[in-house]
């Protein structure tokens, strides 16, 4: 529960309102995690909030989370200046398991800031690229502004062979792109007869009915995989501000897999 | 691409699976095939809608004019399976366009006369149901989006 101390050596602006932090470790080694998993950022004497980790699990790299700056720790966290310290519980949680889409199809839908989490899988997949059949990255923003990682999303494509599909909630000028939802795109992704592997992190509406679709397209549910990120605090399973039912997302989560979750997204107010 | 008559091509576009040979020779006698360069407008806002368009290829954007300039409501794509149809007031009294249609890019589409269509249905109710269907299928896809979109869902936290 003691945090690790964590000096900041970069920021980049990812647009508007996100930014990515880079952190080097004041003492030790870097920290090893596994994608999809999240830290407990801490700036001293403001507040700690759970954030996914979006840099590559393989690297030893500074460690690298996404911050969308929609409160006061976050405003904190994405604006900590160059040598600042903060503070680093973790990695949590239950990571995307991308290997075991090795040998078959795989598509990750993500929307806004749900990409984040997503791109260490990327990063992943792109290091082994041979190893998986047809990769899809479906990714639903809310403008062309808003749009995430545009040199990544780039390079996928065009150096990793990753069919990548962007769709907007709104266009703007210039735009010449696709308007709608991400989960009309889940009806034009080509998927192999099986060893599908689905992941899909976004806001929980998306995600229900990305998985929904999925599921239709004939992905089997425990195959389907969703990052449910909620108010985790302590993060080892002991607070409970996370749990869903029987589940403390901060522990068994935040990856599970639809088939897991299903009857406990479509009860109200759980 | 290969050349292929309309009554050829019919049968291969989702919209129009499953329709029999007789409807589908009756809805090629109601078309024609039309190809829309970029920026091209497929109609305006207010004009009689007096078409229907499948799209072959390309997108098309949905447009609605504001005081600073076109905003873009939705987009149709060819490759969407069920989703690469356009229009759909000349079903609608009083048919008229609501929007601008805009090809985004190179768009070529079999283009349907709505007044023929709209006889077409009324002699054959059969065909008109099967049609109905279909344009409802899409509407319904359409609204879904739109309901979804206004949630704001990625202006939120995730």
């Amino acid at each position: 529960m003691v945090p690790r101390r964590f000096r900041v050596a970069s920021t980049r602006r990812d647009n508007h309102d996100t930014l990515t932090v880079q952190l080097e470790p004041c003492e030790g080694g870097p920290l090893a995690f596994a994608a999809g998993q999240f830290t407990m950022l801490q700036v001293f004497g403001v507040g700690e909030v759970p954030i996914s980790i979006s840099g590559d699990p393989r690297g030893s790299g500074p460690l690298q989370h996404t911050i969308r700056d929609v409160g006061s720790v976050s405003h904190a966290l994405a604006f900590a200046a160059p040598g600042q310290v903060l503070g680093v519980r973790g990695p949590y949680g239950t990571g995307w398991e991308v290997a075991d889409g090795k040998g078959g199809d795989v598509v990750l839908v993500a929307g806004g800031i749900g990409l984040a989490p997503l791109r260490p899988a990327l990063l992943e997949i792109c290091a082994e690229r041979d190893d998986y059949e047809r990769v899809s990255l479906l990714y639903g923003a809310r403008t062309p502004s808003d749009v995430l990682f545009a040199d990544d999303l780039r390079s996928w494509a065009e150096d990793h062979r990753i069919t990548v599909e962007v769709i907007v909630d709104r266009g703007e000028a210039g735009w010449t792109g696709r308007i709608g939802l991400v989960t009309q795109l889940i009806g034009k992704v080509a998927f192999g007869a099986d060893q599908r592997l689905a992941l899909v992190c976004g806001p929980e509406v998306m995600m229900r009915h990305s998985a929904v679709a999925l599921v239709a397209r004939g992905v089997e549910p425990q195959r389907v995989r969703l990052s449910m990120e909620r108010n985790m605090k302590c993060g080892v399973g002991l607070c409970g501000h996370c749990q869903l039912r029987e589940l403390f997302l901060c522990l068994d989560g935040p990856v599970l897999p639809f088939d897991r979750l299903e009857p406990l997204m479509s009860r109200a107010e759980l | 691409m290969v050349r292929m008559t309309i009554e050829q091509y019919l049968p291969h576009h989702p919209f129009l699976a499953g329709l029999d040979e007789d409807a589908l020779a009756l809805l090629a006698r109601c078309a024609t095939l039309v190809h829309f360069a970029p920026g091209e407008y497929l109609f305006r806002e207010g004009e009689p809608a007096d078409a229907f368009y499948v799209l072959r290829t390309g997108r098309v954007a949905l447009e609605t004019r504001l005081g600073t300039g076109s905003q873009v409501l939705d987009t149709a794509d060819a490759d969407d399976p069920g989703d690469g149809v356009v229009g759909w007031s000349w079903l609608v009294p009083p048919y008229r366009w609501t929007f601008d249609a805009r090809a985004v890019s190179e768009t070529s589409a079999v283009s349907f006369d709505g007044v023929c269509l709209r006889a077409r249905c009324e002699e054959d109710p059969v065909l008109g149901y099967a049609l109905m269907r279909r344009v409802v299928g899409v509407m319904s896809t359409r609204l879904h989006s739109a309901r979804v979109r206004l949630l704001d869902l990625y202006g939120g936290r995730p």
